[in-house]
Order: C-alpha cells, then sequence, then structure tokens
C-alpha cells in the first residue's frame, strides 16, 4: 500500500455559485447548487449534495470509524486507522468490470482536512448536516454566509462511563441539550443512587434513555461505558443513515426504542441480501462480510456495541476470524 | 406532531423482522424480552457476543446470587425497577480470574457501599472491586455489559431466530 503524500488544493471558485473546488491527490471536487461531482483520472461521479454533506461530516466526525463508509455505492473511504483509502467504483461491480475504478490512500489527517475543507466551504448559514431534514434547512441553491458555529460534533467519548466525576458529562437542559420533540411524550426520572457513609461519590447511574433523548444529532453515537475494549455506544436515528456502513469487524445493535429497518448488502460486491427490521428490545449483530444502511421513520434510540481491540481489523481480514459472531455448536 | 415513542416491556413487545438470503445465524436474532420471558430469574443469557465481550440479558425476579467481576460491568434497565445493593470486597477477594461474572456463596462481609434504585432506561455502574446483588420485587429486565464469564449462559439455537417466519 502506497500512501501518498498529498494534502488538499484549494481550485477555483464558481462564480455563478460561489463554491470553490478542491482536490485531493487525483480526485477533484466540484459541487453546483444540487450536486456534488467527483472525478479522478478514469471517471467521474456525481451524489446528490445533502447526502454528499451528510456523509462527510459524519466520516471526519467519527474519524473514519471502521471499516468502509460508502457514501453511496461507488464512493466513500475505507479507515486503516492512520491512513485511509479514498476509493471510486472499487467495490462496485459495474465500475470494476469497466475498469473505471481508482483507490488512492492517504493520511488520515490528510484526507480530514481536505474533508473538513470542503464542507466548510460548501455549508452555509442555516443547514446542519448533523440535524435530521425535518430540524434544518437545505444545503441546494448557490453558497450564502458561512457557518461560525461548529460544523463537526466528534464522537462523546466516555473513558470509563458517562456522568462519572472527571468523565463525559450528560446531556441536560443546562448544558444546552432539551428533550428532542421525538421523546417528548417519554418521563424521564434519575435512578435513586443512596451511598453509605464514606462511599459517597463510589456508586453510579444515569437515565440513559434521556441522554439520547437530548441528542441534537442523529447517526452520530456517543460512547456511554467501556468494559476493557468493549464500547456501549448509544445514538438517536432519525430519517435514513447517509452512509452504507461496511465493518472491518463483527458489531451489534441493540434497539432501545421504535423501529430501524436495515438494508443489508454484501460488503464486496454491494450485492443485495435483505432487510432487517429492528424493533424495541430487538438484538442483531452485523457480520464484516456486509455492508448494511438504516432507515428510521421516527427518531429512536439504538445502543451499538463494538470491539475496540486493537488490530481486530487485520484479524477479520486474514480469515483468522470467521466474519460472523456466534458459533452455534 | 405529537410522537409516541415505543419501548417494549416483558408484557408488551413487537419483534422485528429479518428477511435475508444468507444464512441467519450469522445475524444471531434476538429480543431481550422474548428472551427474559423464557429465562429462569438471573439466568444471565447472552444476547451479544464480540469475542470475549458479552452483553446478558436478566430476567430480574426476587434476589439475585451475589456476583462479583474482575472488571467494570455495566447494567441497563429495559423493564421494571431493580435494586442494586453493593458490598466493597477486601483486595483478597476480587476475584482473579479472566472475566466475566462469577457467583459468589453468600454476601461478603465487606462494608456495605449502597445502593442503586433504577428504572427503565437506567444505567448503573457495576464497579470493579465491589459485589452486587439485584432484587426486583416483580419480573424486569436488565441488560448487562460484561465478559464472558462463567455465569454466562449461552443458548442459541433458543433464542435466536434460525429461518424466516
Amino acid at each position: 500500500m502506497t500512501v501518498l503524500d498529498a494534502k488538499v488544493e484549494r481550485l477555483e471558485t464558481d462564480e455563478a455559485t460561489g463554491y470553490t473546488a478542491f482536490r485531493l491527490g487525483s480526485f477533484t471536487f466540484r459541487r453546483d447548487e444540487y450536486f456534488a461531482h467527483i472525478s479522478w483520472p478514469k471517471g467521474n461521479h456525481i451524489i446528490e449534495i445533502d447526502r454528499f454533506l451528510r456523509a462527510t461530516v459524519r466520516d471526519i466526525g467519527w474519524g473514519f470509524f471502521y471499516g468502509w463508509i460508502f457514501f453511496d455505492d461507488v464512493f466513500g473511504t475505507t479507515n486503516h486507522y492512520g491512513t485511509v483509502d479514498v476509493f471510486a467504483g472499487s467495490y462496485d461491480k459495474g465500475c470494476k468490470d469497466a475498469g473505471i475504478d481508482h483507490l488512492e490512500t492517504f493520511t488520515a489527517e490528510a484526507v480530514s482536512e481536505a474533508f473538513t475543507a470542503i464542507s466548510q466551504d460548501w455549508i452555509s448559514q442555516g443547514y446542519d448536516p448533523l440535524n435530521a431534514p425535518l430540524e434544518t434547512g437545505t444545503p441546494i441553491g448557490p453558497k450564502g454566509p458561512e457557518r461560525t458555529d461548529p460544523l463537526l460534533r466528534a464522537f462523546i467519548a466516555a473513558d470509563r462511563m458517562l456522568g462519572l466525576p472527571g468523565d463525559k458529562p450528560v446531556r441536560s437542559d443546562a448544558s444546552g441539550f432539551p428533550v428532542n420533540r421525538a421523546f417528548a411524550d417519554l418521563d424521564f426520572d434519575l435512578p435513586d443512587v443512596e451511598c453509605e457513609p464514606g462511599f459517597e461519590g463510589q456508586l453510579h447511574a444515569i437515565n440513559l434513555f434521556d441522554h439520547i433523548a437530548r441528542s441534537d444529532v442523529t447517526w452520530n453515537p456517543s460512547i456511554s461505558a467501556v468494559t476493557r475494549a468493549n464500547i456501549c455506544c448509544v445514538t438517536s436515528e432519525e430519517h435514513m443513515l447517509p452512509v452504507i456502513h461496511g465493518n472491518d469487524r463483527n458489531e451489534w445493535f441493540i434497539q432501545l426504542s421504535d423501529e430501524i429497518h436495515w438494508n443489508i448488502a454484501d460488503k464486496n460486491s454491494g450485492a443485495p441480501r435483505g432487510r432487517i427490521v429492528m424493533k424495541a428490545g430487538d438484538v442483531c449483530a452485523m457480520p464484516a462480510d456486509i455492508r448494511h444502511q438504516g432507515f428510521a421513520p421516527k427518531r429512536s434510540m439504538l445502543m451499538v456495541m463494538e470491539n475496540g481491540t486493537p488490530g481486530l481489523e487485520q484479524r477479520y481480514a486474514s480469515g483468522e476470524l470467521k466474519p460472523y459472531p456466534v458459533d452455534f455448536g | 406532531m405529537a410522537y409516541k415513542t415505543r419501548t417494549g416491556s416483558l408484557a408488551s413487545y413487537e419483534k422485528g423482522v429479518i428477511e435475508l438470503d444468507d444464512d441467519l445465524r450469522k445475524y444471531a436474532f434476538s429480543n431481550v424480552f422474548e428472551v427474559a420471558g423464557k429465562s429462569a430469574p438471573y439466568e444471565r443469557v447472552a444476547v451479544v457476543q464480540n469475542l470475549e465481550y458479552v452483553a446478558e440479558v436478566v430476567r430480574a425476579e426476587g434476589d439475585s446470587p451475589w456476583y462479583a467481576a474482575p472488571h467494570d460491568e455495566f447494567a441497563i434497565v429495559m423493564d421494571g425497577e431493580v435494586t442494586f445493593r453493593f458490598v466493597q470486597l477486601q483486595d483478597d477477594q476480587v476475584p482473579g480470574h479472566e472475566g466475566g461474572a462469577i457467583r459468589l456463596g453468600a454476601e461478603p462481609n465487606g462494608p456495605r457501599m449502597g445502593r442503586v434504585t433504577a428504572r427503565k432506561g437506567h444505567q448503573v455502574l457495576l464497579p470493579k472491586g465491589a459485589a452486587y446483588q439485584l432484587s426486583s420485587a416483580r419480573p424486569s429486565v436488565a441488560i448487562i455489559q460484561t465478559v464472558d464469564g462463567p455465569e454466562t449462559v449461552k443458548k442459541w439455537n433458543d433464542i435466536c431466530v434460525l429461518k424466516e417466519a
């Protein structure tokens, strides 16, 4: 694997729309009023702009997450934890057969800088791609005033457990996170914590549902609790996951409220395998050989359990570990 | 627009569907309320397995045995009300096995740390260095984030959807 020593370059600014074009390696990125246009030496690709921006800010905010992030069937990134592949058509049978697929590897920092520069130029005030579509404006049209607030909200990552002294706080009215409209029908109480004298502060509990209900972003997990390398993430999901995720390891979903519809496809070819509808209380593994995309008709609460053991991706890639998690005997 | 949030319970839950051109065992699809409904009290049934890590579903009913683990565990109450009592372990009482909860013969003789009463949606720290006991006056459900251990019960063939309905 050759890691290109490239950094993002600003190209021309379109006089009519006001948007600037960018280059990273041999990929160029342009946008017009409706679409992002991606070009590479052997091909071109078009992505609806809302989808492109929703995918881009999450990809950066997640630190490129685990494995493959498909913006759509053609374009995306693969995380190698220090370096990142940017690909077009590399996992699409049509592009492969036509010989127009292309992949370049960069440092993670270079890709992050490129995607951040693109996002800052292409996102105007009134539009937040981390919000649900019902809660934000539209990205279409010519460039407006640039946003001055943070575009990105990365993982809230508890070191041990949310709310512990010295750890990441739970969301609250006081910290600027009101309960989302979609969970206004729920009553949120606090657990009763009674410590014996001398043990004050050593017992801990939170209302996790309250924390999730106050999230101002969608499809953007936060880590709530950690057992060694076992990471419990929680997230609120509304509308559609704006990427298709192909994990480099097995992961698990526990549906805490409402429902999410998942489309499942083969990770390498994109060939559909079917669908899973998860309702409150359902538990399902997402094997390491698939890609999945979620659709949430109503804002819902999802728990994701990830194994963050370093080097796990190589053990799956080599075949040492099976691409599914349970031995049924 | 007024929204209606749907959470499940032992008495009322609706299971989703899995329709795949694939071996359904790879997805290990189950439902925590269904698992708890068919479990004995305090049977710690694995519904998630990520190599050495698991999430166990527990039907809390009456008093559980006393447990301890050589690492932090976390419980999320999904239905009902569960009280967790904690006793501090002395250094030589902290379990030395690799991971997961072990069952203690009786309440440890260390100092009582206190208790947490948790209801639906609450997450509770079960800290390393403490023994704990769960109690519930009526059947309740909790998910425990932990490590595959001596108390982990695996009955995947009984709890998972193996073929499409």
